[in-house]
């Protein structure tokens, strides 16, 4: 198949007219998954593009959840295809290009688990199988504390944590890899509404100001709202798709250097601009 | 102490160390997963297996182990099939296992006495071969752990982050379950069968409490089991006790002095 074609066919409303200069994060072609017979996920297309900000809103039971596990291969589709980062996902193996961050309450307080072990596990994966950590690995580690702000925590047990802290020593995991899609599966449950505000925040601004694209996960529709429109960008059943990108897409041939370049080296220079 | 110089009690400490070492590790695993019953699950199966080793001539540690490992595949199966009912797949298997060797003990009853060695341990009858067999698995154990350790920390921590990082999750847990029925079988003689679970987990429910870090809190639950171990074989060899009994009464000791030890402690604080 040419590109060309494959381009229209994959177009959605957010990715109609778009530029040549935002690459392909998430691909979902057709998709469709089955469940005990039920068509959780039917017929499903829709593009990510480079630094998307991208809030997938529903009621339970919409799909949401089943959705990220597709996306991350927990799941295989029934029919259809999901390509990462231009690769269809079976072939997929770049894996910590992609950051996760899980609902707060998907842990075990107790488990006996520094905030820095935690942080650490972000760098393990199929990759570094067998291998030691490194001074580089020690250093990335340090960095994702810093600018979580939690460098004074990493020697506490998470379960010793507030909520908000939890979140961010979560959000230190996914970030240490200095990963291009992270993806938040409703990050705030459970959180006061002051701290959700705080780390909303947080992410609004990484992503104003860094070179990540973002796929969360919400039922929290005001909060999604105010920064991404009222208005979803597609609708596939429950599963509603807004859509908020760092510009205009159409502005992207004045922009392009500025913030589709390949970033330069560590997390903290990715972050310095905090 | 003339007792430490007895071939049979050095095999038995010989013995009790290289299990004092894995089964804690292999504890701290089953613990955080939630399937701390699965020690006394697999043990039980492994009983039946002695059985049917004594009635058919074989090494009894080695149908025991493979026993074990076969209790434990199936265990894998039904936590599958019933995937939000882990317990009941244990539940299922553990009355299995003691029906089955109720059954082939009524077959066999010639060797009633020898089968209760498996069930209340008898460190001190082991011989050159049992010590060759727990020497092996723990030397496979004590490689599999130290090759994949922090993958089994993310894995345990948060199984979906693990999938998401590309790690072989199935390949994982099936290699831990299986690693779990070996230690499990070869520590039955030396603790016997009703007393395995305790030395799975009696050592992690201490480490919990005191453990700084996941790294600190299994080496503290190996410290632990080994001091239990040692403490245990020693008064039962000097005062001619059981020695099962009395390395598990050791570590109930530990737990209780460790949780007052704690409370002590928060009080003052």
């Amino acid at each position: 198949m040419l590109p060309m074609e494959s381009a229209t066919e994959t177009a959605t409303a957010a990715a109609v007219g778009q530029p040549s200069c935002h690459n392909r994060i998430v691909e979902i072609d057709r998709l469709s998954f089955l469940y005990e017979h039920k068509n959780v996920i039917d017929n499903l297309t829709f593009t990510v593009l480079e630094r998307d900000f991208v809030g997938l809103i529903g009621p339970n039971g919409a799909g949401k959840t089943t959705l990220l596990r597709l996306l991350v291969g927990l799941l295989k589709p029934t029919s259809g295809d999901i390509r990462l980062f231009g690769q269809s996902i079976s072939k997929f193996q770049d894996w910590d290009r992609i950051g996760y961050v899980p609902q707060k309450n998907a842990f075990n307080p107790l488990f006996p688990a520094t905030v820095r072990e935690i942080v650490e596990s972000g760098l393990y994966g199929r990759k570094r199988l067998y291998r030691k950590l490194g001074a580089s690995d020690r250093r990335k580690i340090d960095d994702a504390l810093d600018v979580m702000r939690i460098a004074d925590l990493a020697g506490r047990r998470i379960g010793q944590l507030s909520g908000g802290q939890q979140q961010r020593a979560f959000l230190a995991r996914a970030l240490v890899n200095s990963p291009q899609l992270l993806i938040l599966d409703e990050p705030t449950v459970g959180i006061d509404a002051e701290t959700q505000q705080g780390f909303f925040q947080l992410i609004r601004h990484m992503h104003e100001h860094h070179h990540i694209t973002f796929l969360m996960v919400s039922h929290d529709m005001e909060m999604m709202e105010a920064y991404l429109g009222s208005e979803p960008v597609q609708s596939a059943g429950k599963l509603k798709f807004y859509v908020k990108h760092t510009h205009a897409p159409e502005d992207c041939g004045e922009t392009n250097l500025s913030h589709s370049i390949e970033r330069p080296g560590g997390m903290r220079e990715m972050m310095e601009v905090t | 102490m003339d007792i430490f110089l007895e071939p049979f009690f050095q095999r038995a400490l010989i013995g009790g160390i290289l299990i004092g070492l894995t089964a804690p590790l292999m504890g701290t695993f089953l613990v955080l997963r939630r399937l701390s019953m699965i020690g006394d699950t697999l043990a039980h199966v492994s009983i039946a297996g002695v059985a049917l080793g004594f009635l058919i001539n074989v090494y009894p540690l080695g149908t025991g182990l493979l026993f074990a490992l076969l209790a434990s595949f199936a265990i894998e199966q039904l936590r599958k099939t019933y995937r939000t009912y882990a317990e009941l797949s244990i539940a299922i298997i553990m009355s299995g296992g003691v029906a089955l060797a109720t059954l082939l003990f009524t077959l066999g009853k010639g060797f009633n006495m020898n089968v209760m060695s498996y069930f209340f341990g008898s460190v001190y009858t082991l011989d050159t071969a049992d010590i060759a067999v727990v020497g092996g698995v723990s030397a496979l154990v004590l490689i599999v752990i130290c090759l994949h350790f922090k993958e089994f920390f993310l894995m345990f921590f948060d199984e979906e982050a693990a999938s998401v990082s590309g790690l072989p999750v199935r390949a994982y847990n099936i290699a831990v379950t299986m690693l779990t029925a070996l230690v499990i079988s070869v520590s039955i003689k030396i603790v016997g069968a009703l007393l395995v679970s305790a030395l799975l987990t009696i050592p992690v429910a201490c480490s919990l409490v005191v453990g700084r870090s996941f790294r600190h809190s299994v080496g503290m639950a190996v410290l632990y089991s080994e001091v239990a171990v040692m403490i245990g074989l020693v008064v039962a060899g000097v005062w001619d006790l059981a020695p099962g009994a009395t390395v598990v009464l050791t570590l109930i000791v530990l737990l209780i002095g460790t949780l007052t030890f704690k409370m002590g402690l928060r009080r003052r604080a």
